[in-house]
């Protein structure tokens, strides 16, 4: 039967308040009797801290002051360890590092409070880059620095080189990049030992926040209640921040017996919250003669900060992609997250994965140029194939066609006759022009056991007017979680959509579905609320009080009879792992995902060689991504993901002094404004996944993955520059250009 | 503020009613039509004039209300995102963000939109170039963009087609 509302446009579900104003975001909201909270912060980024003094200036006798001998559970933000304390204790690992924390009425008496606490740090040595971490120029956490360390094996490399004409070798970076999501990061929380604890905020994961919120207070899990509101985007900003100042809110909460809002301005926002994880990548590289990869050695880093927050899971994400889409019989790939002295770096759009293909999708155009062949004919030579293995081990099932798509991609930006014809022209000219692309693929869902670990759920629940509300833990951060759970519980239902409810997300009502990030959404949790539909309207089915082809009529009144006879309509759905997917977490090899996304992006750039500005004129972005559930909030996802990989690739560049970024403002941290952004040309292919709804696989993240190396490849292949590092600034292109004399 | 400022009275008038307010004449305006007058639609994102989340109408001037202090208000007629739509009818550039994907987080939306607005008054008919350079104070995140593009283009159709008055 043909889908009457899974692939199309149906308008966001909650836009309406959004485009009156009428929407309700964290600042729009206030309690009475409520207070703001604030949070004093480490000026070092490493050491012992001596002194906190109040300046006499100030009505200290009105504040709310909270310090880590306050916190009446365990101090510390529980995550994947409880490494990170709510308040630093005595000693500081990173700049900005919360102290102490004030609360008052008055907001800009706050302020001026802020500037009167000193605190007094007797320094120890720290470390702030990658190379000194590793070589363990001074251990700063555990035994070694490091987080996490993951090593992929397939076949037998070290015989492998011996096979290969050529090895190329080559070293890649990428820098840290901040989600700046336009609403900064913010919670209101009310709290005592009576009532328990409430918190409301901007956040992606209320079941994270709900996990730390139980350790720092040691209350029963049903004391503690965590309620999203409307949020101002996300991208992975705020996963695991939020359980921070949701912590900080709470113990002023705790302490003051008032409801205390706590909002970061920008300034702190980007100063103190996490960034993309700042990573070097280190290929070495076996081909034969005619192109075909026969060794492939790869060593890649990621910077974590001071704890280890979401470190690990970031890792494993770059370190199973970093292989790409391609067939190659003996790999190595060994990898690292290690601590340094700056604001642990945590979740992004990608996570982990933009990092690793960066440095591939670079480093196959350099190795095709030492062949001796055109990038897209050495891509092509090694792309997988239903049937072949990646890296790790995995077989892929799924019907890929990756030269298929590079084809379209071709096709729609007359790339080969481009490719010819700016060659050509540059020769002539000060603005140079190039086209460049790359080639990927992006896992959804959580890696290897990791959906099996979460055993998500979600929920349904059928009123006897025949008006559906589903529960799920699933955020909307501007995705369109509410829109997609609409369209597919209204197509499994056979209703309108009007006649859907989404619960807000508050763990008080909904069950766990796991957090709202690694493309998962849709795919797992959405099949939850697919199958929970499909339960209930059985239900109706086999009760004999609905026939099928049944009218909306006739479905409200079985509804109601149904109620009536039985009770309430409901349907819990618990996300069973596919018996035929393996994953070995000890060897980290099997089936990592049990979908990915593959695609094919092309960028075109103009390179002004006086000033070494780079021009993005066009992008094809062409996907295979299951089955389409809504056409323009699926394209949204890829043009906004394309002009974030922009961002991260030419624009976005965080600058560090001793650990503390020092341009943690609007001002000087830039990000892709409508006059930089090209015409984005989006494009899908659809060949429904079994196992996601409707047939749909994830598409929050794969568009961080390529854009980036495909516009450095465009980059290179306009001006012959050696682009190994982004963002690609104007005075690092400028740089590059005066050492290659173009 | 400094406890030494003096609080002074504004009057001024928002989405077309009178508004009197007790204000230190240098807060931000936007905290004054936020905290003040409720109107909670007009959203902080940098407080520094770059983002343009705050984007507001003063006497048909778009301006970044965090940079404006209160006492600039005195006498002005005022516009927020509260203001852009009728009781019963939204705008026909909120009905094309609605219909075209204009919005996703919705956080930068209603200075868009009021950036757009303010656009197609000066200009019924822009070009591409226009309308990038109309919403160039204005920054989002989410869409890259496009969307926006596609929206405010299909407003300006929707505004020229005599059947569908626009309100």
């Amino acid at each position: 039967m043909e889908p009457r509302i899974i692939g199309t446009s149906v308008p966001r579900k909650e836009g309406r308040d959004k485009v009156t104003g009428a929407a309700r975001y964290i600042d729009d909201i206030s309690f009475p009797e409520m207070i703001y909270g604030l949070t004093v912060r480490s000026p070092a980024a490493r050491g012992r801290i001596v002194n906190i003094h109040f300046e006499p200036t100030i009505p200290w006798n009105e504040f709310t002051i909270v310090t880590a001998k306050d916190i009446p559970g365990k101090n510390c933000i529980m995550l994947l360890i409880d490494d990170e304390p709510a308040l630093a204790d005595g000693f500081v690992n990173h700049p900005e590092e919360p102290i102490l924390l004030l609360a008052h009425a008055d907001k800009y008496l706050l302020e001026e409070a802020r500037r009167a606490v000193h605190v007094e740090i007797d320094s120890a040595p720290a470390v702030f880059t990658l190379a000194d971490s590793l070589t363990c120029k001074e251990v700063i956490w555990g035994r070694d620095n490091i987080f996490k360390s993951f090593h992929v094996e397939k076949g037998d490399i070290d015989s492998a080189w011996s096979s290969a004409a050529f090895i190329v070798e080559g070293e890649y970076e990428t820098g840290a990049q901040e989600q700046l999501y336009i609403e900064p990061q913010g919670v209101i929380a009310k709290a005592s030992p009576g009532e328990g604890v409430t918190v409301w905020g901007s956040l992606q994961c209320p079941h994270y926040v709900h996990k730390a919120l139980l350790a720092l207070f040691g209350l029963p899990k049903d004391r503690i209640r965590v309620v999203q509101t409307e949020t101002g985007g996300g991208f992975g900003g705020k996963e695991e921040y939020p359980s921070m100042i949701a912590a900080h809110s709470a113990l002023l909460a705790w302490k003051s017996g008032k409801p205390v809002k706590m909002i970061y301005d920008r300034a702190e926002d980007m100063l103190a919250t996490t960034k993309r994880h700042p990573s070097r990548t280190i290929h070495r590289t076996g081909v034969t003669r005619d192109g075909k990869l026969v060794a492939m050695q790869i060593d890649f880093t990621i910077d974590g900060g001071a704890y280890q927050t979401l470190s690990p899971v970031v890792l494993s994400r770059g370190t199973i992609h970093a292989a790409g889409p391609y067939e190659c019989a003996n790999v190595r790939i060994n990898s690292r997250a290690v601590a340094t002295n700056t604001p642990p770096h945590g979740a992004f759009r990608g996570f982990g994965a933009p990092q690793s293909v960066f440095a591939l999708e670079r480093h196959l155009d350099r190795v095709a140029q030492v062949v001796g062949l055109a990038p897209e004919e050495l891509r092509r030579r090694n792309f997988i194939q239903p049937g072949q293995t990646l890296a790790v081990h995995q077989v892929v099932r799924e019907n890929v066609d990756m030269a298929g798509l590079m084809d379209r991609a071709f096709q729609l930006c007359d790339y080969h006759a481009k490719r010819k014809r700016f060659q050509q022209e540059n020769r002539h000219n000060v603005i140079k022009k190039g086209i460049g692309f790359a080639s990927f693929l992006h896992g959804a869902g959580f890696t290897g056991s990791g959906e099996e670990y979460l055993a998500s759920e979600a929920a349904l629940e059928v009123s006897g007017e025949g008006r559906v509300r589903i529960f799920a833990g699933s955020t909307e951060m501007g995705q369109g979680t509410n829109t997609v759970f609409t369209q597919i519980a209204a197509e499994a239902l056979g209703i309108d959509c009007d006649q859907i409810e989404i619960v807000q997300p508050d763990t008080a009502q909904v069950p766990n579905s796991g957090p709202t990030v690694a493309s998962r959404t849709t795919m797992i949790v959405g099949k939850l609320v697919e199958t929970s539909a499909r339960t209930v309207q059985k239900c109706l089915f086999d009760s004999g009080l609905l026939n099928r082809n049944y009218s909306a009529a006739e479905f409200k009144s079985a509804c109601a009879a149904y109620i009536e006879k039985h009770g309430p309509l409901q349907s819990l759905t618990k996300y069973q792992y596919p018996h035929d997917l393996h994953w070995d977490d000890e060897r980290y090899q099997g089936d990592a995902y049990g979908a990915y996304a593959w695609a094919v992006y092309v960028a075109e750039v103009s390179v002004d060689t006086r000033t070494a500005e780079v021009r993005v004129e066009d992008f094809v972005a062409v996907q295979e991504v299951g089955k389409v559930i809504n056409p323009v909030l699926a394209a949204g996802q890829i043009e906004g993901g394309v002009a974030q990989g922009m961002g991260f690739a030419l624009y976005e560049n965080c600058v560090w002094q001793q650990g503390r970024m020092i341009n943690g403002q609007m001002t000087n941290y830039i990000i892709p404004t409508s006059m930089d952004v090209p015409p984005i040309r989006v494009f899908f292919e659809e060949i429904p996944y079994e196992r996601g709804p409707a047939g749909a696989k994830g598409i929050g993240e794969l568009h961080l993955d390529g854009t980036a190396p495909a516009i450095a490849n465009a980059i290179a292949h306009a001006t012959g520059a050696e682009i190994t590092r982004i963002p690609i600034t104007a005075e690092v292109l400028l740089n590059i250009l005066e050492s290659v004399h173009v | 503020m400094s406890e030494s400022a003096h609080k002074i009275s504004v009057h001024c008038t928002v989405n077309g009613r009178a508004l009197s307010i007790e204000t230190y004449p240098m807060a931000p305006l936007l905290d004054v039509l936020r905290e003040q007058a409720h109107l909670t639609g007009t959203k902080e994102g940098c407080g520094e004039g770059e983002c343009g989340a705050c984007a507001i109408e003063i006497d048909g001037l778009l301006v970044n209300s965090c940079l404006v202090p209160a006492l600039q208000a005195e006498g002005a007629k005022i516009r927020t995102i509260e203001g852009v739509a009728t009781e019963n009818q939204l705008d026909a550039v909120q009905q094309a963000f609605l219909t075209h994907g204009g919005a996703q987080c919705g956080i930068c939306t209603p200075g868009m939109i009021l950036a757009a607005v303010n656009l197609l008054q000066r200009n019924a008919h822009p070009s591409d170039l226009e309308i990038r350079e109309g919403l160039a104070g204005n920054l989002c995140r989410c869409t890259g963009y496009t969307k926006i593009f596609a929206s405010i283009v299909e407003a300006c159709r929707n505004m020229q087609q005599p059947t569908e008055p626009r309100t």
